[in-house]
C-alpha cells in the first residue's frame, strides 16, 4: 500500500467517536511512513452490520420482555454485547442458572442480591433492571 | 532510570506499541516495527470450535504479553510481569509502581475504555496500554492506538483489568526494571525473524500458523451453503472486524512487517531484506483486496457459491505466498 492509497473515508456510525487510526505505507522514496487515515469503507461496513444485528436483536428481544416471554436481564446481557458464556462468568454462576434467570417467573423471584448483582455488570440500577419493558401508563393489568 | 514525563506516541498496533513506547521511555529507542519484528508478533490461529459471541475465533497475533517479554529478552532489558487474582491488590501494586514514576503496561477489555469510541469497544480482552501516572484520582493512560494521551477512572480501570471472558486479563501488568548497554541488534533481528518463521511454518496442527490460514480460506468457501446468507455474512464480518479493526491483524500486520524488514535490512546493510519487505508489502495487499472483497460480498448479500469461491481463494494466494516467502526467511544465513 502506498501512502497515497491510505483509506479516508470517514465513518458515519451513530456510535462513532474520533479516531484516526495509524497505519504503515510505502511513501515516494520506497520507504514505510506512518500515516493516519480516517477510516476505511470495508472496515466501516463490517462494523456497522455487527452494531446494526445488535440493534435487531435488541428489538426483538425489548418486544419478547414487553410481551412477558423473557426477563429484563437477556435484554440487558444483549445491550453490554455479551453471550450466556460471559454473563455466567461474571455472575460467577453456572450457564444454566443464568438461563434459568431468563425465565420472567424465575426473575420475579430473585433476591434483592441477585438483582443488584446483575444490575452492578449490567452497568445500571436495580429499579432500572426490574422496571425495563413496564410501560407505566399500562403497568396494572 | 529515566524520571522525566512519559511521552505517548500513537502506534498501529497496541502491544508493539505500548513495547516501543515503554521502551523509548528507558532510552532505548526502537520503533514501532522493530518491536514487532523482534518481538516476533506475527501469527495466526483459527479457530472454528472456539466460539466468541457466537463467530468462530481468529486470530493474527500471539498470545498477550508475548511480544513485550521477547523485545525485553532480545534487548538485554528486565521486566517484572505480574497477574493478580485480588482486585484491590491488582491497583494497590500499579499505584505502587506508578507513585515511583515508572509507567507500566496494561493488558486489559477495550469493552470498558469508556475514551474509545463506542463502535470499537467489543468484549476484546487483549489489549495493551499504558498508565504513566495519576491526576485528581484518574489515570494517566497511553493508548498506543490514540492520537493523544487518555484519562481513565480507577473505576473504569479495575473493570478493564479484570474482565471475565477469553483470555482473563486478571490484573496483568509489566514494567521495565533494567536496561543493558550493549545490545545486539543484529542478533535481536535474526532471533525475532527465526521465531515468527517457526510459529509460523512449524505447527503440524490445522489451526495455527500457516495452516490455520489454509483452514479458515476452506472454512469460507463452505459458509454460504453450511449457514445460510445472513449468518455467512456475519461470519465474514467478524472475519474483517478482527482483521481490520483494534485487532490490526491482516494486511496491517503484513506491513507493520515489512516496515520491520525494511529497517532491519537498512539497519544490517543486507539488500535481501528489502527485498522480502517489498515482497511482503504484495501480500499485504493482497489481503487488504480480500478484506475489501468480503465487505462487498456482504454488501451485496450475496451468497453465490462463486462469491465465496473466489473470496476462499484469495485467501489461499496470501498463504501460499507467505509460506513461500517464510520458508525462504527461515533459511537466511546469518
Amino acid at each position: 500500500m502506498n501512502v497515497n492509497e491510505v483509506p479516508q473515508d470517514p465513518r458515519d456510525l451513530k456510535h462513532d467517536g474520533k479516531i484516526r487510526k495509524l497505519m504503515y505505507a510505502v511513501g515516494k522514496d520506497g520507504k514505510y511512513t506512518g500515516v493516519n487515515s480516517e477510516g476505511w469503507e470495508a472496515e466501516n461496513y463490517a462494523l456497522e452490520q455487527a452494531w446494526d444485528d445488535i440493534e435487531k436483536t435488541l428489538e426483538l428481544t425489548e418486544a419478547q420482555v414487553r410481551k412477558g416471554e423473557v426477563s429484563p436481564i437477556a435484554y440487558f446481557m444483549q445491550k453490554t454485547l455479551m453471550d450466556t458464556a460471559l454473563l455466567a462468568s461474571y455472575a460467577g454462576k453456572w450457564q444454566w442458572q443464568v438461563k434459568r434467570h431468563f425465565k420472567p417467573g424465575v426473575f420475579k423471584k430473585l433476591s434483592q442480591a441477585t438483582l443488584s448483582m446483575y444490575a452492578r455488570i449490567f452497568n445500571i440500577t436495580v429499579d432500572e433492571l426490574t422496571t425495563f419493558g413496564k410501560d407505566k401508563q399500562q403497568g396494572f393489568r | 532510570m529515566n524520571n522525566s514525563e512519559f511521552i505517548h506516541h500513537q502506534h498501529a498496533h497496541c502491544e508493539s506499541g505500548v513495547s516501543s513506547n515503554l521502551l523509548g521511555h528507558e532510552g532505548i529507542h526502537i520503533s514501532e516495527p522493530m518491536a514487532f519484528g523482534i518481538g516476533a508478533g506475527l501469527f495466526f490461529g483459527h479457530l472454528p470450535f472456539l466460539k466468541v459471541n457466537g463467530t468462530p475465533g481468529t486470530t493474527y497475533r500471539i498470545w498477550p504479553g508475548a511480544i513485550f517479554k521477547r523485545v525485553a529478552q532480545r534487548l538485554g532489558v528486565t521486566i517484572h510481569t505480574e497477574r493478580f487474582s485480588d482486585q484491590d491488590k491488582a491497583m494497590k501494586a500499579l499505584d505502587d509502581i506508578l507513585a515511583t514514576g515508572k509507567p507500566v503496561g496494561i493488558l486489559g477489555s477495550v469493552f470498558y475504555l469508556p475514551y474509545l469510541p463506542e463502535a470499537f469497544r467489543f468484549h476484546f480482552n487483549a489489549h495493551n496500554f499504558v498508565a504513566y501516572g495519576k491526576e485528581d484520582g484518574n489515570y494517566l493512560i497511553s493508548d498506543p492506538i490514540m492520537e493523544e494521551a487518555s484519562r481513565i477512572a480507577p473505576e473504569d480501570l479495575v473493570k478493564s483489568r479484570f474482565a471475565k471472558g477469553t483470555p482473563q486479563p486478571k490484573g496483568f501488568m509489566y514494567y521495565v526494571t533494567g536496561t543493558s548497554k550493549d545490545v545486539d541488534m543484529a542478533k535481536a533481528i535474526e532471533k525475532g525473524i527465526k521465531q515468527m518463521c517457526y510459529f509460523m511454518l512449524a505447527p503440524p496442527l490445522p489451526w495455527f500458523g500457516n495452516n490455520g490460514i489454509t483452514l479458515l480460506a476452506n472454512k469460507i468457501k463452505g459458509y454460504p451453503e453450511k449457514l445460510g446468507a445472513r449468518k455467512a455474512g456475519l461470519y465474514l464480518g467478524n472475519v474483517i472486524r478482527m482483521q481490520e479493526e483494534i485487532g490490526t491483524g491482516g494486511a496491517g500486520f503484513r506491513y507493520l512487517y515489512a516496515a520491520f524488514l525494511q529497517e532491519a535490512g537498512q539497519l544490517l546493510k543486507r539488500d535481501d531484506l528489502l527485498r522480502y519487505s517489498e515482497e511482503l508489502t504484495k501480500i499485504g495487499d493482497g489481503w487488504r483486496n480480500f478484506a475489501y472483497r468480503a465487505a462487498r460480498i456482504m454488501k451485496d448479500r450475496t451468497s453465490d457459491l462463486v462469491s465465496y469461491d473466489e473470496l476462499s481463494d484469495l485467501l489461499k494466494v496470501c498463504g501460499k505466498e507467505e509460506k513461500e516467502l517464510f520458508t525462504t526467511l527461515q533459511k537466511l544465513k546469518w
